[in-house]
């Protein structure tokens, strides 16, 4: 009772209403309507069931957001995830030259925005004009240059290179600093028994800094379930629905004036995230009593 | 054997300053870009410019009305982040000292919207009818919600740090919780306030999807949106799409030398720790 009097409880509430006012109400609402009909053609809302969730299972090119957004998540969060690791393990080793400034160039595209590196890449990938194709051309590899986000093949790869690009650097500096927290003896240890470097990297350092790991594969999954600004400005979902994603379909709704739809497929989503987080969190807790 | 050790040692630099070099040259080209006539900007490359053409900036400050969008894109993130960094400090402090289950279950509570994805729909309907909707007020309300999860993370971990010893000699001298919080706590909070500050601060300069559904209004565009239409309008003149590319990251870029810091420290926080 006296921990009650000197830290009053109630100055927790301005975190608490802004929270729950603008960030689940909404998200309520948005499954209230998820089982009608609102539209931005009639001011009548009706009750209309389960019909939106059936069109949207039966549909086809409604599931295809779905699998695409997992497809993306799965996808960006490998990557990412791997070239973050190798990235590390490179600048922390001694024989590589300048690693801070290489570290803080790799790292600084993580605070651009996704709407910018959209832009930025939607010129430097364009088929004539574009850096990248120019720059193959240059060197002869004619045959590389693509219609790197207009051809159905290319699309998502490339989707996913430009997230890697600017994704990878925040791995890569939370897995350095995991890292250089191993003590060296473990190191020397493995070394004087004769370990070879991978044999170092998988059974010393990736056991030590596996924290690190799971919360980055976390975030980037979470963040790869929700993904929007990057692929409606590289691609809008298109060619097609090839890249269509839940966010982009659910802009797509919106703009249309299909409320009631736009509403099912974000409810979709925020159930989805909802299950992976309180499955991340007690994974996480778990591992902190762990070590 | 100490050739082999020479040969790896070359390679592992060669991949190093490859993958620099890939991560920079888009930045650079950019820049490069900037500078350029349109004509000469046809071809996105590295090329330099004959001349630097400084015109091109204040061609993009007018037509792409950037005054007007710099000055909503500055009160937006301040003022998400003045509040984002009062409440989540206040509300981090007492539930770490005083773990009651009610505290606790409050924490837990909020932190499980870390990931929360929001339905614009529902969410403009729901301003509507606060009267919130197209106003200055209800975009900073919502950017505040939006990063108050992880905000309150990050905050929550910081204040095992802050000695409750201090809190003791406070209370016999007298304060009470205000005064205890402002004098003797704040300024002890110093780094995480840094931190909060940076990461919230690029995270609302930098949100699109918030104001692309919720502005209607020219007027109220904060820089993302005014640069995304920006392009619509001028695709074909990728010099002056650079320049503003370029002004809206300058910013963020200032925050970023000058923070470095404490981003690392924030991003690395929560996860190196597990």
């Amino acid at each position: 009772m006296r921990l009650q009097k000197r830290y009053p409880s109630y100055v927790t509430l301005p975190v608490l209403i802004i929270y729950v006012m603008f960030l689940l109400v909404p998200g309520f609402i948005g499954i209230g309507y998820s089982f009608t009909d609102w539209n931005a053609y009639s001011s009548d809302v009706l009750f209309v069931g389960l019909d939106n969730y059936k069109k949207l299972f039966t549909g086809s090119n409604y599931f295809t957001n779905i699998g695409n957004t997992l497809l993306f998540t799965l996808g960006s969060t490998i990557c990412k995830l791997i070239a973050a690791l190798l990235l590390a393990l490179l600048f922390t080793n001694k024989k590589v030259w300048l690693r801070n400034i290489q570290r803080t160039i790799i790292f600084s595209p993580q605070v651009l925005s996704f709407l910018i590196i959209g832009l930025v890449f939607r010129g430097l990938l364009h088929p004539s004009t574009g850096f990248l194709n120019i720059f193959l051309r240059s060197i002869g590899l004619d045959s590389l240059a693509q219609k790197w986000l207009t051809d159905v093949r290319f699309a998502f790869p490339s989707v996913i290179a430009v997230d890697m690009w600017r994704g990878m650097g925040h791995g890569m500096v939370v897995f350095i600093t995991a890292i250089q927290s191993v003590p060296a003896s473990c190191y020397e240890a493995a070394e004087i028994d004769g370990a070879s470097y991978w044999q170092r990297v998988f059974k010393v350092v990736l056991p030590m800094i596996r924290p690190s790991i799971l919360v980055i594969t976390v975030l980037n999954i979470t963040y790869g379930l929700r993904v929007f600004d990057i692929i409606f400005v590289l691609t809008n979902g298109g060619p097609g629905h090839v890249t269509s994603v839940i966010n982009t379909a659910v802009y797509r709704e919106f703009a249309m004036g299909n409320y009631a739809m736009g509403s099912t497929l974000s409810s979709v989503l925020f159930v989805i995230v909802m299950i992976i987080s309180v499955f991340a969190s007690r994974l996480m807790s778990r591992q902190e009593v762990e070590t | 054997m100490k050739l082999r050790r020479n040969i790896w040692s070359v390679l592992l630099n060669v991949v190093a300053f490859t993958m620099t070099a890939v991560v920079f040259v888009p930045m650079l080209t950019i820049v490069v870009n900037a500078f350029k006539t349109q004509k000469e900007s046809s071809t996105l490359t590295l090329s330099l410019p004959k001349t630097l053409q400084w015109d091109n900036f204040s061609v993009v400050i007018e037509r792409g009305k950037l005054g007007t969008a710099f000055t909503n894109s500055l009160i937006y993130s301040f003022a998400s982040v003045a509040l984002i960094v009062l409440i989540t400090l206040l509300a981090a402090f007492v539930i770490s000292r005083n773990k009651s289950s009610l505290n606790l279950l409050i924490y837990t509570f909020v932190i499980s919207g870390i990931a929360i994805p929001i339905n614009y729909m529902a969410l403009i309907k729901w301003l509507q009818t606060l009267g919130l909707m197209n106003t200055r007020v209800g975009v900073i309300l919502v950017y505040t919600a939006m990063n108050l999860p992880i905000s309150l993370f990050m905050a929550y971990g910081f204040m095992s740090s802050v000695p409750r010893e201090l809190d003791e000699s406070a209370i016999i001298d007298g304060c009470g919780f205000w005064g205890m919080f402002v004098r003797i706590i704040l300024p002890l909070l110093k780094p995480v306030v840094s931190t909060l500050f940076v990461l919230n601060f690029l995270n609302c300069w930098n949100e699109f999807m918030l104001p692309l559904y919720l502005l209607n209004s020219s007027e109220q565009w904060p820089m993302t949106l005014a640069v995304y239409n920006f392009f619509g309008l001028y695709e074909r003149s990728w010099n002056l799409v650079c320049a503003d590319i370029l002004l809206t990251c300058l910013p963020v870029l200032v925050v970023f030398l000058l923070g470095q810091k404490y981003i690392i420290d924030g991003l690395t926080s929560g996860a190196v720790k597990g």
